[in-house]
C-alpha cells in the first residue's frame, strides 16, 4: 500500500508542471441577433497580425469578411507555427452562445488574435489584433469591437454574395431578414479596417432599403466579451 | 497671507519668463523631461477629425470633465473644430508643460503623429468629428509616466457631445464638408454638460432636415491612439 500511495505521489509532482502550462480562451456573442460565422482563433509572436486598423485588409482577411473563409488566414498561421483553433465553434457561433479553446503556453506564441465574420454583414467581422497573453496565472475578461474591413460596400441586400468582391450579404442564419431591398450604399468611404458604423436595417421586410431588420440587427460595441484563463 | 501673496507673484513672474523664453514649452529643455510621439489613427467611416489639440499635463489640469460644462476653448474645438483657444488657455497654466496641435485635418484611416516634450506626466488631446454638430474625441488625462523608454502604449478614444449645441444635423449648423454650415456659435446653447455622444442618426434613418447620411455615423472606438516614449 505504502508504496503505490508514493508513486501516485511522484506521478502528482511530474503532471503538475505539464498541465498547469496552458491558456484557455471562451469568446461569448454578445450581438442580439448577429451570428459568427466559424471562429478563428490563434496565439503567435508578437509581430504577427491577422488585421490592424488603419491599414488596408489583406485578401484572406477579406475573404473571412466577406463570406467566413478562414482557409487563407489558416494558412499564414500555419506558415508561422502559431498554434491555431480552427471552429471551435463548430459551426455558427449564435447569440448569447460561447466557444472555448485551449492553448499551450509558454514558447514563441505570446499573443492572441480572434476572428469571425459578423453574419449578415456585408464585411463585418469580431476582431482581436495581436493581444499580449497575461504572464501571471489567473482570470482576465476583455470586450472585442465589431470591425469593418472596408473592402465592400455595406449594402445590407442579402443575396448569396459571400464570394470576395461580390457585393452583398450571403445569409441571415438567424432568419429575421427581408427581401426586396433596394441597397444602402454603393460605396465605403474608409477603405481601410476601421470600427464598423454597425448596420442601419428598415422595419419594411418586403422592401425599403435595407434587407435587414432595424430592430433584430443592431448593435454597439462590445460585440464579444473574452474570458482568458491563464493555468 | 502677505508673504503667500508674494510668493504667488515670484512663481508667476517665474513663469512668464519661462514662458517668454520658451514659447509653448513651459519647462525648457530640463533634465527630468520626457519626449513622447503620440500617433491618433480615424478609425470611423466618413468622419474627418480637425487638427489635434494635444496637452502634456500635471494633475492640476482638467479639460474635460464628463458632467460638467465644456469650457469656451473646449466648445469651439467641438463645434468648429478651432483648438486654438483650448490650446491658448492651457499654455497659460503653470500645470501645462506642453502643447501642439497636429498640421491638418485627419481624414478616415489617415493618422498623423505629433511630439510632446516635457515634465508632465498626463496627456490630453481632443479633435472634433466635422461632420457633426459638437461631437469629438477625446483622451481624458491619461498617465504617461509608466511608459518605459522606447516603449509603446495603444488606447481606443470614444466620441463625447460637448453638449453646447443640439444635434440638429442640420445643412446650416454642421462645418465639415458633408454640409458646410456654422461652426462656433457661443449663443446657440444646449443642455450645457459634456457627455457620451448618442451617435448620428443621419436622414437614412428618418431624422428629418438632417444633412448627414447612414455614411457618417459612428461606433466606439472612433480612434486609436499610439503613444510611444521617445525619451
Amino acid at each position: 500500500m505504502k508504496k503505490i500511495i508514493t508513486s501516485v505521489f511522484a506521478a502528482l509532482l511530474f503532471a503538475t508542471p505539464v498541465m498547469a502550462q496552458n491558456v484557455s480562451v471562451e469568446i461569448t456573442n454578445l450581438t442580439n441577433g448577429i451570428y459568427y460565422t466559424p471562429l478563428l482563433m490563434a496565439t503567435h509572436p508578437e509581430s504577427t497580425h491577422l488585421f490592424q486598423s488603419g491599414t488596408t485588409a489583406s485578401a484572406n482577411l477579406q475573404a473571412m469578411a466577406e463570406g467566413g473563409d478562414t482557409t487563407g488566414l489558416i494558412s499564414d498561421l500555419a506558415a508561422i507555427s502559431a498554434d491555431i483553433s480552427d471552429n471551435p465553434a463548430g459551426g455558427l457561433l449564435a447569440p448569447g452562445m460561447s466557444a472555448s479553446a485551449t492553448f499551450p503556453k509558454g514558447g514563441k506564441n505570446t499573443h492572441l488574435s480572434i476572428v469571425a465574420m459578423l453574419l449578415p454583414t456585408n464585411d463585418g467581422f469580431v476582431g482581436l489584433d495581436a493581444l499580449k497573453i497575461p504572464n501571471a496565472k489567473g482570470v482576465y475578461t476583455y470586450f472585442l469591437n465589431g470591425y469593418d474591413a472596408g473592402t465592400e460596400a455595406n449594402n445590407e441586400v442579402i443575396n448569396g454574395g459571400g464570394a470576395p468582391g461580390t457585393l452583398g450579404i450571403p445569409a441571415d442564419p438567424g432568419g429575421n431578414s427581408g427581401t426586396g431591398g433596394t441597397g444602402i450604399t454603393t460605396s465605403e468611404n474608409n477603405m481601410t479596417v476601421h470600427i464598423h458604423r454597425g448596420v442601419l436595417g428598415d422595419n419594411d421586410l418586403n422592401g425599403g432599403a435595407s434587407d435587414l431588420s432595424s430592430t433584430v440587427h443592431r448593435w454597439l460595441n462590445p460585440v464579444a466579451k473574452m474570458v482568458i484563463t491563464v493555468n | 497671507m502677505k508673504k503667500h501673496t508674494g510668493l504667488i507673484m515670484t512663481a508667476l513672474l517665474l513663469s512668464t519668463l519661462f514662458l517668454q523664453g520658451c514659447g509653448e514649452d513651459h519647462n525648457g529643455a530640463g533634465a527630468s523631461n520626457r519626449s513622447y510621439e503620440v500617433t491618433v489613427v480615424n478609425l470611423t467611416n466618413n468622419q474627418p477629425f480637425s487638427p489635434v489639440a494635444t496637452v502634456m499635463h500635471s494633475a492640476a489640469y482638467q479639460i474635460i470633465t464628463l458632467g460638467g460644462t465644456a469650457s469656451i476653448g473646449l466648445e469651439r474645438l467641438a463645434e468648429s473644430g478651432d483648438n486654438s483657444v483650448l490650446i491658448s488657455d492651457a499654455n497659460a497654466l503653470p500645470a501645462v508643460s506642453h502643447t501642439a496641435s497636429g498640421t491638418g485635418v485627419i481624414p478616415p484611416a489617415a493618422q498623423e503623429t505629433v511630439t510632446l516634450t516635457g515634465s508632465g506626466t498626463l496627456l490630453t488631446l481632443a479633435s472634433m468629428l466635422v461632420n457633426s454638430n459638437d461631437a469629438f474625441i477625446a483622451v481624458n488625462a491619461i498617465e504617461l509616466g509608466n511608459l518605459a523608454k522606447n516603449e509603446t502604449m495603444t488606447v481606443s478614444a470614444r466620441a463625447y457631445d460637448a453638449g453646447t449645441e443640439g444635434n440638429s444635423e442640420a445643412a446650416s449648423d454642421v462645418p465639415g464638408p458633408a454640409a458646410g454650415g456654422e461652426g462656433f456659435n457661443s449663443a446657440r446653447n444646449n443642455r450645457n454638460f459634456v457627455t457620451v455622444h448618442p451617435g448620428i442618426i443621419s436622414m437614412d434613418d428618418g431624422l428629418a432636415g438632417s444633412a448627414l447620411d447612414e455614411s457618417h455615423r459612428f461606433d466606439n472606438p472612433v480612434a486609436k491612439i499610439i503613444i510611444k516614449r521617445i525619451s
